[in-house]
């Protein structure tokens, strides 16, 4: 099948699947119902208690969710492309324990307040993961270069020592041990329309530039030299992967904590449909994500109803069997056989 | 005309040099195999004139253009090197790894225009990977993904290719495949080629001028008869050996010895008279045969 045709089919599932899920929860809505209230106006005469539920709730969770989601796929395939490793996801240098660090220290001095139209704890999480990349990437340049090893390494040892400054954090902290808790498994739950302009904008900005840069990316993958020997200035491409990846990152976990393996997966499934392009890579990992994601977050808020589970949680129980099957059953298409 | 020439370029890493105060000139047109000892500084010389390392001291021209005056897409289109290895662990297929070789002329941004796929075709069909278009990269075998990497180079549209060790790892069939090619395309396509070689016998079977890098310089250049010198490859390799004509070309072959000073006689009694007129029959090689089955013995 032609890669257009997945796209096609995917992005119509993911409609579908989104209407479905607009009337999943306490109260269950029709899907003919669900199009009548969306054709209404937001907040127009007629108040009804499904309106709101619809429009307030249930409507900006979803493209939250959504966008989350294809965030996290993007950067995923980004990261993949860039480090020519299939193992590598979104969070891999740095951005999510600078993230869960920015995040630790506004809850725990009660940061009150918005920074960039964003409520302080997303704000917070959002520099947090975009310092710890700068740093990690500031350690691993020699000179104009940076090699790909020094990032990877850079990244893992940095992790570690966040990860720490958090868990003594939470330790000498431990009034507030439940709220950190909850942030650092992932949870889309009570964001509104704020969370979505505040995060959809980056997100949108940083897939594009990704995208833009698909073909280089797949030069870049023979190696340096023989991307130079195209005439691809390498360190700029790299400087420029990494930033848009971690924009995407960075506003991905404001907007929904830290949530796994959707940028693993999402990339591997949009492999194995369409190739190793990443032209056509990058906008099916965006639907993939988007798709994992928004399943998920209906699991995570309906399965233990009137509870909810943190939905990393879900992506995470989910996802590993799911990756672990891929690949025992596909090496060769993800790459990694042979 | 010279195609490409470095002038006074010293090179290195860091601060150890590799090459010194080296001059050569790359005549268009011509296929230039570029020899010498291991860790001499071939591929380093490769990646100076490809614009891939900056001298530390000297000028590289391409035709007359200082390389660093030009943009790095701006040489890419004119000027293509193959490295000795590549990464290949991304599974892009055959073709849109050679569709890549159209990056810098159409741009990285704007699709392929139907002028770009002609090329691509024909790059395919030069190098007989048709059949194996739709094939991830990763799943091909040595011979076949050296084609492919050709292929893009020649989708690169330069009038200069820089390879670098073609033949390594090939077998017998595939390396003299693929050194056929590239002389027959750069006969058809009017290309300079300059390829560095480990196999004496093919440089001077294939190249037109041969260059001997040892000593961080370049330490003789011209035709295989003239730069093919006992006393030089003895110098340059710290290896006995004798030369003689190709049975079939009279093209001059270096013949290792494995015997000490066998060569050393040999050159001393031939002493003035034309390396290339020894024939075998009474051969040091021959004599030295027993030797190496003592050898094996011992």
């Amino acid at each position: 099948m032609k890669p257009v045709v997945y796209l096609a089919i995917l992005s119509a599932v993911l409609l579908t699947t989104a209407l479905l899920s607009l009337g999943v929860g306490a109260v269950t809505i029709s899907p003919g119902r669900i199009l009548q209230i969306l054709a209404a106006r937001r907040g127009s005469a007629v108040a009804s208690t499904e309106l709101t539920i619809i429009w307030e709730l249930r409507l900006p969770r979803l493209l939250l969710a959504c966008f989350v989601g294809a965030g996290l796929g993007t950067a995923g395939a980004g990261y993949q492309g860039l480090f020519r490793n299939p193992l590598v996801d979104p969070f891999v240098i740095g951005a999510s324990s600078g993230a869960a660090l920015g995040t630790t220290l506004a809850i725990i001095n009660g940061w009150q307040g918005t920074f960039l139209g964003l409520a302080c704890i997303p704000a917070a999480s959002l520099v947090g993961a975009l310092a710890a990349v700068a740093i990690v990437y500031g350690i691993a340049s020699v000179g104009r270069q940076v090699p790909i090893v020094s990032l990877l390494l850079a990244g893992v040892a940095l992790s570690s020592l966040l990860g720490a400054i958090v868990s003594l954090l939470m330790f000498l902290h431990e009034e507030k041990l439940m709220t950190i808790f909850g942030w650092l498994m992932g949870s889309l739950s009570g964001r509104g329309w704020a969370a979505l302009w505040s995060t959809a904008p980056l997100i949108l900005i940083g897939s594009s530039l990704l995208w833009m840069h698909s073909r280089a990316l797949d030069a870049l993958t023979f190696g340096e030299e023989s991307a130079a020997s195209l005439g691809l200035g390498i360190s700029r491409l790299r400087a420029t992967i990494v930033l848009s990846a971690s924009l995407i990152t960075a506003a991905s976990v404001a907007g929904g904590g830290i949530i796994g393996f959707v940028g693993l997966i999402a990339p591997h499934m949009a492999r194995s449909l369409v190739g190793a392009r990443h032209a056509r890579v990058i906008p099916m990992s965006g639907v993939l994500g988007a798709l994992l994601l928004l399943l998920a977050d209906d699991v995570a808020r309906t399965i233990v109803a009137p509870s909810e589970l943190p939905v990393g949680v879900v992506t995470a129980l989910v996802g590993s069997p799911f990756f672990l099957y891929l690949l025992k059953t596909r090496q060769r298409e993800l790459g990694v056989g042979t | 005309m010279n195609a490409v020439r470095a002038q006074d370029i010293t090179c290195g890493y860091d601060q150890r040099k590799v090459l010194e105060s080296l001059s050569l000139s790359v005549i268009a047109g011509e296929v230039l195999v570029l020899l010498g000892p291991n860790g001499a500084g071939k591929t380093t010389l490769l990646r100076a004139l490809a614009r891939f390392l900056r001298p530390m001291a000297g000028t590289v021209f391409l035709e007359d253009q200082d390389i660093w005056t030009l943009g790095a897409d701006a040489v890419a289109q004119r000027v293509a090197l193959m490295p000795q290895s590549e990464r290949r662990d991304w599974p892009l297929t055959v073709e849109e790894s050679i569709q890549l070789g159209r990056a810098p002329h159409c741009g990285w941004y704007s699709p392929f225009n139907a002028e770009d796929c002609r090329i691509v075709e024909s790059a395919l069909a030069s190098t007989g990977l048709l059949e194996l278009r739709h094939r991830p990269i990763t799943e091909l075998s040595g011979g076949e993904w050296r084609r492919m990497v050709f292929a893009r180079a020649l989708a690169q549209q330069a009038n200069v290719l820089l390879l670098d060790e073609p033949t390594a790892g090939l077998d017998l069939k595939y390396q003299h495949e693929v050194l056929r090619l590239v002389c027959d395309l750069a006969k058809n396509r009017n290309l300079t080629v300059v390829v560095t070689l480990h196999d004496l016998n093919h440089a001077t079977l294939y190249g037109s001028r041969l260059a001997i890098v040892a000593e961080h310089t370049i330490v003789a250049v011209g035709a295989p008869r003239d730069v093919m010198t006992v006393d030089l490859i003895e110098r340059v390799y710290g290896v006995h050996v004798t030369i003689v004509p190709h049975p079939i070309y009279g093209t001059p072959m270096v013949v290792p010895l494995i015997e000490k000073g066998a060569s050393k006689k040999e050159s001393d009694s031939k002493k003035g008279s034309d390396p290339l007129v020894i024939s075998s029959g009474s051969d040091p090689f021959f004599e030295s045969d027993p030797a190496r089955s003592e050898n094996g013995q011992s």
